[in-house]
């Protein structure tokens, strides 16, 4: 594989202006507003928010994944030369697993029980390499093989209930794997196991990267796990990417309140001082009422632009790939609680 | 071609079970521990084998008249008795065994297919589509099983056949709603999500993803269902709808019996007696399926195990 250019070449995937809003009875939720990446041939991205920020609902409509109606997704979700939101229902079927496919939070749940690994590991050759079930099974002992699950000729015939959590997990990404995507979304994989299981998974995820090439998109809520995996981060906030940075530049030099917030929230191994631990005061705002102006401001400490209650601030690009969504320079002070 | 050949190879070196079976096996175990449920299969079982082997069995021709020993007690020669006809009813009540199973097994292969269908539609579309395959549902809910029956067969007109079809259409709905109601909560599974976001289409994944999901009521109701279907037939019969004479048919047997219930009794009781122990048989057995596919249950019943032994 050749190494990947981020930046140069041409991206695989490229989202944008991308927006969902679902309606409801309520009113209108604007959920995701007007995102924008790009996603280049190998590399890892991050997108790192809260629950509730949007992440998860932006990745799937990438997918295809959000029901419309009661979703509107709208936007461009540029793949191949064609923008994959106009698909038909046919289309999608073609890209997903096999262009872009996903690996999901809950390890336990995604899996069928009544069927075998075999059988679900089998499926997506079948559909869309037009193996004949011979091959396609011998594809899915090498990938269960390659994801690290010992013996796999025998762990084809057993059902998800006889693997433990991690094993499980191993067996999506080679479900996610098994038919070579060009990107792969991984959504909170590592959220329900154990700390050890976790970097476990995240390292077979990297490695099995490198191997096959694949473009890993990252949703997660643990800047801890970021840190190891990601080549760029986005920082999402009510639906809105507020940074964006390399992931040496976010740690070392953050520059929005929400992302000083993030790494403040993060407990430190070794520092011995739990009181310094600082949670952001307030809620993530509600998508079918969100503040005017910029959607952090009520929960910001700072808010030292006139400007920060009544308008939204640009993604300000303030160079080498680093934008923030400010209308000011956080003071120096804040950054010394984050690094 | 190796792969096929170290496939099979596999198969018969015997790995650690696979769990389909061993699921069956613990379905099968937990049915056996329940005793009740264990005397209701051996009642099927034996049931099925006289239904195969009634015309090796039965003494008699089934319309072999003898008009000059009718209404004869039962006796060694004819342990049930004979008709007004002298027609032995011991082996009436054998061959009618297999009408009474054909009919149900035919019946709610019917109901089974249609409903399961409807059901799988109108719960994993929603919507529109849901909301009008349950209305119509609901209108058949509405008659009463044996009336909606009767108008069925007034309009095919009255048979065996059409008897089978009237009773099929009567249970369809039930088989619609239990499915319809399990694939509601098995389509917002995570794993029919990642079946989709690996490119599934709506038939692959209703048929590898929902349907063995949603199996297990569907099996109990089943067995559940071929006991009112079986009665259903002999109701039928009992009215002249169903099976015609002369055919063996318990219902109409029964109905035969019926004026002749001061001077023969046995000419409705053994009828009688087998719609009985065949409709109690398949109960027990649907009570028994229920206990061991329901997980919720499973404590209870193995505890009632420990009890028992």
């Amino acid at each position: 594989m050749t190494e990947p250019a981020p930046g140069s070449a041409e991206p695989v995937l490229r989202v944008a202006d991308l927006h969902v809003r679902f309606g409801g009875r309520r009113g209108v939720a604007h959920v995701v507003r007007g995102i924008s990446y790009d996603v280049h041939a190998g590399e890892t991205l991050a997108i790192v928010g809260e629950s509730g920020s949007g992440k998860s609902v932006s990745t799937l409509s990438l997918l295809g994944l959000v029901p419309q109606p009661p979703a509107q997704v709208s936007g461009e979700v540029r793949f191949g030369g064609r923008n994959l939101l106009d698909s038909s229902e046919r289309e999608w079927r073609r890209v997903r697993g096999n262009d872009l496919a996903m690996i999901f939070q809950d390890p336990m749940t995604s899996l069928n029980p009544v069927l075998t690994v075999g059988r679900q590991l089998t499926e997506g050759p079948e559909l869309h390499l037009g193996l004949s079930e011979a091959d396609a099974r011998a594809r899915a002992v090498d990938f269960l093989g390659r994801v690290g699950i010992p013996s796999p000729e025998r762990r084809m015939d057993a059902y998800p209930h006889q693997l433990s959590g991690g094993m499980r997990q191993r067996v999506m990404i080679a479900i996610g794997l098994a038919c070579d995507p060009q990107v792969l979304i991984a959504d909170e994989p590592t959220t329900a196991l154990d700390v050890t299981i976790q970097a476990q998974i995240v390292e077979l995820i990297s490695h099995l990267q490198d191997e096959l090439g694949t473009a890993v998109i990252w949703i997660t809520h643990d800047l801890g796990v970021v840190a190891g995996v990601a080549d760029r981060v986005l920082v999402m906030y009510a639906g809105q990417f507020v940074e964006e940075a390399t992931v040496d530049d976010l740690y070392a030099d953050p520059r929005h309140p929400y992302t000083h917030g993030l790494l403040g929230s993060l407990p430190v191994l070794g520092v011995d001082r739990p009181d310094q631990l600082v949670a952001i005061a307030g809620l993530p705002p509600d998508p079918t009422d969100l503040p005017s102006g910029c959607a952090f401001h009520p929960r910001c400490p700072y808010q030292l632009d006139e400007r920060c209650a009544d308008e939204i601030p640009p993604l300000r690009d303030i160079g080498q790939g680093h934008a923030t969504r400010t209308f000011y320079e956080v003071p120096d002070a804040a950054e010394e609680t984050a690094s | 071609m190796a792969a096929p050949d170290t496939m099979r190879e596999r198969e018969a070196g015997a790995p650690p079970a696979p769990a389909a079976s061993s699921r069956t096996r613990e379905v099968a175990r937990l049915l056996v521990s329940n005793r009740l449920a264990l005397a209701g299969v051996v009642v099927l079982g034996a049931l099925v084998l006289l239904a195969l082997f009634a015309p090796l069995i039965a003494p008699f021709g089934i319309n072999e008249i003898a008009i000059d020993r009718r209404l004869e007690a039962p006796s060694a020669a004819r342990p049930f008795g004979t008709d007004q006809l002298g027609r032995d009813i011991f082996s009436r009540v054998l061959i009618g065994t297999r009408i009474s199973l054909q009919v149900g097994f035919v019946a709610v292969s019917i109901a089974l297919v249609f409903g399961v269908i409807l059901g799988l539609v109108a719960g994993y579309y929603g919507g529109k589509t849901d909301d009008a395959l349950m209305r119509l549902m609901d209108v058949f809910f509405a008659f009463p099983a044996i009336l909606l029956a009767i108008a069925v067969l007034a309009i095919l007109g009255p048979g065996i056949t059409n008897a089978m079809i009237a009773i099929g259409i009567v249970y369809m709905p039930i088989f619609a709603r239990i499915t319809r109601a399990s694939v509601l909560s098995v389509r917002e599974e995570v794993y029919v999500r990642a079946a989709r976001s690996i490119g599934a289409g709506d038939l692959r994944i209703l048929r590898l993803h929902v349907l063995p999901n949603v199996a297990a009521p569907i099996i109990v109701q089943t067995s559940i269902s071929l006991a009112f279907a079986i009665l259903s037939e002999a109701a039928l019969s009992f009215i002249g709808l169903g099976a015609q004479r002369p055919d063996p048919a318990w219902g109409l047997m029964l109905a035969e019996g019926r004026g002749f219930i001061q001077q023969a009794w046995w000419m409705a009781f053994f009828p009688g007696a087998a719609i009985f122990f065949t409709v109690l048989a398949l109960n027990v057995v649907g009570d028994g399926l229920r206990d061991a596919l329901d997980p919720r249950q499973k404590s209870a019943i193995e505890s009632r195990g420990m009890v028992g032994s």
